[in-house]
């Protein structure tokens, strides 16, 4: 694959060299004209092409390519392992079941030459010390399902029997958020023993705990946002909600079982004593109780009756622009891997970061020179037009004014915003205040805060301070997040804040640093679901693009912004 | 080898043709209007020709032909109704009055060969574009040509047909033939009552053999006796006379290769027949038909020893045959014309001598039929809509006669031919090799044809050396029959190619931007394809998984019984029906059909049946019932007869239905033990293939009926 891309990499690189070329008739311009002399849009087109200085052959960039090559190699691996799911004994144990792995399941549920845009894949990674739970024990992600885009929540019984652990909770309802604020339609493919009762203090109590599934689900149904589950497994205590709150459910027989309290639960509370497929089997459920609505023979099949549920949602189908109406960069996005640093206290250029994310690396750039430490600009994104706000350096004042600008018009506009995040803070310092560098970023944060167009962040390097806030961090309810390999998140370095400590007299814990360093790594921040998944630099136009789709198509209608009081 | 006196009786005869053909005075009646009471291809190939010469076409058809092309190639077209109205002869006199047509042609098979109905156009003033019908008549009845043909010195096998039954007599008379000889039943066939002797010594048991055989299988012994051919040959001879006495030959076909009886591939000339043999062949062929007075286009058949060189008189066909157009190829010359010119009364267009000096000039002609039918289950018909047909680029040396086009059905109720491909090269090799490459182009789905055999007769080796004989067939069995390898590409085409129809189906509604890439670490996109291939076995399963990498790129593993391919950044240009596919090593072209869960893939001049695997659930889903418990019709067919009763136990093997289709019978037998619920269907019912014909009884029912 990457052969064939590397060589349309290089026809596309020809061609920007004969579009940058300057016209040669220059000198036949004619001093004094008064009629309006033609400019073509070839040549008007120019102004707005990104020019590249990046060359692969330098030292910077093997050495940049070298390091995250390692970083990239290492999320693979983890993310392969990851992706297999529970143990090899609990997964062969499922297929003797005649179960589908619920990758598989996944895969089955989505329409043939679609991409699944996986959430999270590293949640729950090393968090608990009494187990893995891979993936956090749940397949969470956007799909497209019979022309639909729906997010798709899978259970993994073969991790932990499908259980609730808190990260499990958390990935649930955060897909669940993401399918409110972009109204996808839900598919629940639920396989799960319902709540990890060891932990079940941190995954029961609380306002964003298990009840919150079934909360969601009856909001969301309210705003008719369809709630589609098909039971391929346990769906016990709690859990028998999700089917029973749902639109519309189907259940494997023999295989599916729904009930509040599972057999040996009612043995000691009434001594009665049932089979399970008695009890809360799909033959009961479709027949005798009208819990379940259709009843299937196997995976396969219910994947088949859930795909049918979603045709017959009578979704709008929104037109997006064809593929001949947008080009693809002009640079070859692979090269990211080079131009992005795991050093981020060397500045990125984001200007050959955008070059290899927009379509034909055409970039409207607004207000260059002003606030040049941020830079904002129209550009496309697969033919959806886009605004972008990306980090240069520090955030000044006159940076953070150009910022909020920019996303008044975005809003005005109707434009999504896109946030290429990687900042260290805003300015300090004596003059910094005098500007009232305070204000100013408040402008900033306020105009990020109150955006209703789409938001969407990736954070291409560090995200610190109130940089964060006001380049859209978690806070700022972007639609999607996603980190880079390279990514760091934290208040502040770790060299910073050991520095601070000790400014103020605390003798910094020599394991402190060590700590913090670990602390803000992408792999641990994705881990606790404060982005939604680290992406390959090379696929952020695709992973844009796919959000994009998200949250612009089916029932999404612009919806108006009004902002707070903007101090002056 | 001659008797005497049979050369002096043809030397008499050429004589006749000779002088003769001086004797031409041409008094026409010119032909303005005909009425062509056939269908299909030769329809279509007399209303070309008919059309060119000015002359108005009336056609008729019949209910299920109403849409069928030959039905739609004129302006004036009849429906008669019945399937069988073909055959009416009175009626379709009568049509032809009524629409003011001055002549008929009969094209072959229906009518073209019933003098009686030649005799009664003749009698209501139609010009019947054929022979008199003194000639069909004579030529029609089996001994009576015979007889004619030995008193032209025309050589006819020889044989003892005689009421005298002594072994010493039969004896004597096989000597005379000369061995070695057959002994058959008068009332024999299908080889029952049937023996070779190859010497004196082994005749007389071989011949009380055949007779107890006879004597037991159908209670009856009389004998014949006829020289036996080993290993025969079918030549026949093309030939034309007009009503001023003049015949000629327009070469020779060999059409040897025959299955069931029936020609498969025709050719002109015979192959590794010595120029003597072959003039002789043409001069016999125009006594013939100068002994019965003949006019217009016949065919004299001769089968033709490959041991002795010698040939015998076999039958003459007074009509235009099926294969005329290697013929028309071999001379140039359009035969169809030339039967309306004879049946004007004008004299014959080419004399002998040009017509020898054109053939002698123009190469090889071999026409293949292209038949809906199975070969591998003994060329058994089938029929159906032909729902994707592609043909080969026709030009001067590539020649297609066919009567369908794509969407046109092929129905069971008429003769199986879907078309006939007539290639010519300069040379026997050429042209072989010029109709495999078109039957490589000659693409067919929706019923089961013979072209993919013809492309293994067109690769067998000893027919490529024209070692040719009526049992070839036969003779190369497992050559031809060998079973096919399916190549790993190939499952992998036909699961890209699904993938292709069913994106490029959804057309504006299929998600466009990024879909299709990888998106995300170590990002699968993988799908499984669970293909059977057309022995339908579900034990020979192929499977195919797809891991789709970018917008057109693929990853790819084929697994199954002797295939493991592993195929990795496959770029698929996806269309519908055709895909093209570079994959490391090659660029495959495929066009795929599908047809619910059976696909077609063409590719590399190669044909493909597959089927994709039925879901796991499938059958439990949609209640299919168990199959054993009822008889289906194996293809479209009438119901002959009903051999059982309801309520009647019936033991497995046993004889239930007895259906006919394309004018065979085919008896449909019980699948197991077990009593008889409904019979579906009565005598005389048209059914579709997979029609429940025969129910059981439940057995749970069975063993309550008995008391169990």
């Amino acid at each position: 694959m990457s052969t064939f891309q590397a060589s349309r990499g290089v026809l596309r690189l020809s061609r920007s060299i004969t579009k940058l070329q300057p016209p040669l008739n220059l000198p036949l311009r004619i001093a004094s004209r008064n009629v309006a002399t033609h400019t073509l849009p070839s040549q008007a087109d120019a102004i707005s092409v990104l020019p590249t200085i990046i060359d692969p052959s330098s030292e910077e960039y093997k050495e940049n390519a070298r390091q995250m090559s390692t970083v990239i190699s290492r999320i693979e691996e983890l993310t392969k392992k990851i992706q297999l799911g529970g143990s090899q004994k609990a997964r062969e144990k499922h297929i003797a079941r005649n179960k589908m792995l619920p990758r598989d399941r996944v895969a089955a549920l989505i329409d043939p030459g679609t991409s699944f845009l996986e959430l999270s894949a590293l949640a729950g990674h090393e968090m608990y010390l009494e187990a893995e739970v891979p993936a956090g024990g749940i397949i969470t992600g956007v799909g497209v399902i019979e022309g639909v885009t729906c997010v798709v929540v899978a259970n993994d019984s073969t991790v932990k029997g499908g259980t609730y652990f808190p990260i499990t909770v958390k990935k649930h309802l955060r897909a669940q958020a993401i399918a409110q604020e972009n109204n996808l339609p839900c598919v629940y493919l639920v396989d799960s023993g319902g709540a990890n009762l060891p932990n079940q203090a941190d995954v029961f109590p609380d306002r964003e705990h298990f009840g919150r599934i079934f909360y969601n689900q009856a909001r969301m149904s309210s705003m008719g946002i369809p709630q589609i589950s098909v039971v391929m497994g346990a769906c016990t205590a709690g859990g028998a909600y999700v089917p029973a709150m749902s639109d519309e459910s189907i259940i494997v027989d023999g295989q599916g079982h729904i009930f509040l309290a599972g057999p040996p639960l009612v043995k000691a509370a009434t001594g009665e004593v049932v089979s399970a497929e008695d009890l809360g089997g799909g033959k009961m459920h479709t027949s005798v109780s009208g819990v379940t609505d259709y009843l299937a023979v196997d995976d396969a099949h219910a994947i088949v009756l859930a795909r049918r549920s979603i045709r017959n949602l009578n979704w709008p189908k929104k037109q997006f622009p064809p593929p001949t109406a947008y080009e693809e960069p002009l640079y070859d996005p692979e090269e990211l891997v080079g131009i992005a640093s795991t050093n981020l206290r060397k500045p990125l250029p984001i200007h050959e970061i955008i070059a290899r994310i927009v379509d034909g690396s055409v970039f409207s750039e607004f207000k260059r020179d002003y606030g040049s430490s941020l830079v904002t600009g129209f550009a496309h994104i697969y033919g959806h037009k886009v605004g972008i706000i990306a980090n240069n350096g520090i955030l000044f004042s006159t940076s953070s004014l150009k910022g909020a600008h920019f996303i008044e018009l975005c809003c005005q506009r109707q434009i999504p915003l896109i946030f290429l995040q990687n900042i260290s803070g805003f300015m300090v310092g004596t003059d910094a205040e005098r500007e009232g560098i305070a204000k100013n970023g408040a402008k900033l944060v306020t105009a990020v805060a109150c955006a209703n167009v789409p938001k969407f962040t990736v954070v291409v390097g560090a995200s610190n301070g109130a940089g964060n806030y006001g380049m859209c961090g978690r806070a700022y309810s972007p639609r999607f997040l996603w980190m880079w390999p390279n990514a760091k998140i934290g208040v502040m370095g770790s060299e910073q804040l050991t520095a601070v400590m000790e400014a103020v007299g605390k003798a910094a814990d020599p394991e402190l640093k060590e700590r913090i360093d670990k602390e803000s790594e992408a792999v641990f921040s994705s881990a606790r679901l404060w982005d939604d998944g680290i992406i390959p630099p090379s696929h952020t136009r695709r992973v844009l693009g796919l959000s994009l789709m998200a949250s612009l198509g089916g029932k999404n209608e612009p919806v108006a912004t009004k902002f707070g009081v903007f101090r002056m | 080898m001659l008797p005497s006196s049979r050369t002096r009786a043809f030397a008499r005869a050429i004589n006749a043709i000779q002088t003769r053909h001086l004797s031409t005075n041409p008094s026409t009646t010119p032909i303005a209007s005909v009425l062509i009471a056939n269908r299909g291809e030769i329809a279509l190939r007399v209303g070309r020709t008919a059309s060119e010469l000015g002359v108005r076409c009336t056609t008729i058809y019949t209910d299920p032909d109403s849409h069928s092309q030959h039905a739609l190639s004129s302006p004036f077209a009849v429906n008669l109704g019945a399937p069988t109205a073909y055959l009416d002869g009175e009626r379709i006199i009568k049509v032809a009055k009524e629409r003011g047509c001055e002549a008929l042609h009969p094209g072959y098979g229906f009518l073209s060969e019933n003098s009686a109905f030649a005799k009664r156009c003749v009698e209501e003033g139609l010009v019947f574009i054929g022979p008199p019908w003194k000639a069909i008549e004579a030529m029609g009845n089996k001994s009576r040509s015979k007889e004619i043909m030995i008193a032209a010195g025309v050589p006819c096998i020889p044989g003892y047909h005689g009421k005298n039954q002594d072994p010493e007599y039969f004896l004597e008379e096989s000597r005379k033939i000369g061995f070695p000889v057959m002994v058959k039943a008068v009332k024999g066939g299908g080889g029952k009552g049937m023996r070779i002797a190859l010497t004196e010594d082994e005749f007389l048991s071989k011949l009380e053999s055949a007779k107890s055989e006879g004597r037991n299988s159908f209670g009856d012994d009389e004998m014949l006796v006829e020289k036996y051919i080993s290993t025969p040959r079918h030549i026949e001879v093309q030939v034309f006379a007009d009503k001023y006495g003049n015949a000629v030959a327009l070469g020779e076909r060999d059409c040897s290769l025959q299955r069931r009886h029936q020609k498969v591939l025709e050719e002109a000339p015979a192959p590794n027949l010595a120029e003597d043999i072959r003039q002789d062949l043409w001069e016999k062929a125009r006594a013939a038909a100068l002994a019965v007075q003949y006019e217009g286009a016949g065919t004299v058949e001769f089968i033709f020893d490959n041991d002795t060189n010698e040939f015998f008189f076999m039958e003459m066909n007074t009509r235009l045959q099926v294969e005329h157009p290697v013929t028309e190829e071999i001379t140039g010359e359009d035969l169809v014309s030339w039967q309306f010119k004879v049946a004007a009364g004008e004299p014959l267009p080419l004399d002998q001598a040009t017509i020898t000096q054109r053939i002698s000039e123009r190469g090889w002609a071999i026409e293949a039929r292209i038949y809906a039918e199975n070969p591998s289950e003994n060329f058994m018909p089938d029929s159906g809509k032909l729902s994707h047909l592609r043909t080969p680029q026709t030009s001067d040396s590539v020649r297609i006669d066919a009567g369908f086009i794509q969407g046109d059905t092929v129905s069971s109720a008429y003769d199986g031919m879907i078309a006939k491909l007539i290639v010519s090269g300069p040379t026997r090799e050429v042209a072989l090799r010029k109709l495999h490459a078109a039957l490589q182009d000659y693409e067919v789905v929706g019923l089961n044809t013979n072209i993919e055999f013809l492309k293994k007769i067109c690769k067998s080796p000893a027919f490529i050396r024209g070692e040719v004989e009526t049992g070839y067939i036969q003779k190369y069995h497992d050559e031809l029959f060998a079973p096919e390898v399916v190549e790993p590409e190939t499952f992998a085409q036909a699961a890209l190619g699904i993938l292709a129809k069913e994106s490029l189906e959804k057309g504006a509604d299929f998600p466009t931007g990024p879909h299709g890439q990888a998106t995300g670490f170590s990002a699968r996109n993988e799908r499984q394809f669970l293909f059977m291939d057309s022995s339908g076995s579900e034990s020979k399963q192929f499977n195919v998984t797809i891991n789709q990498s970018g917008q057109k790129l693929y990853n790819i593993q084929v697994k199954g019984p002797g295939i493991d391919g592993s195929f990795e950044n496959v770029v698929c240009e996806g269309g519908v029906p055709s895909i093209s596919t570079f994959y490391p090593h090659t660029r495959i072209e495929s066009t795929i059909i599908t047809d619910g869960d059976k696909l077609t893939i063409f590719q590399q001049g190669k044909k493909t049946q597959l089927r994709l695997a039925t879901p796991s659930w499938y059958e439990k889903a949609l209640g299919l019932k168990d199959v054993t418990n009822s008889v289906l019709a194996p293809m479209p067919c009438k119901v002959l007869r009903n051999e059982v009763k309801e309520g009647d136990e019936v033991e497995k093997d046993q004889a239930l239905v007895v259906i006919e289709s394309m004018k065979m019978e085919t008896v449909i037998r019980s699948p197991q033990k077990g009593v008889i619920a409904k019979l579906v269907h009565q005598e005389g019912d048209i059914c579709k293939a997979g029609t429940v014909l025969v129910l059981f009884e439940k057995v749970s029912i069975l063993l309550k009926q008995r008391g169990c």
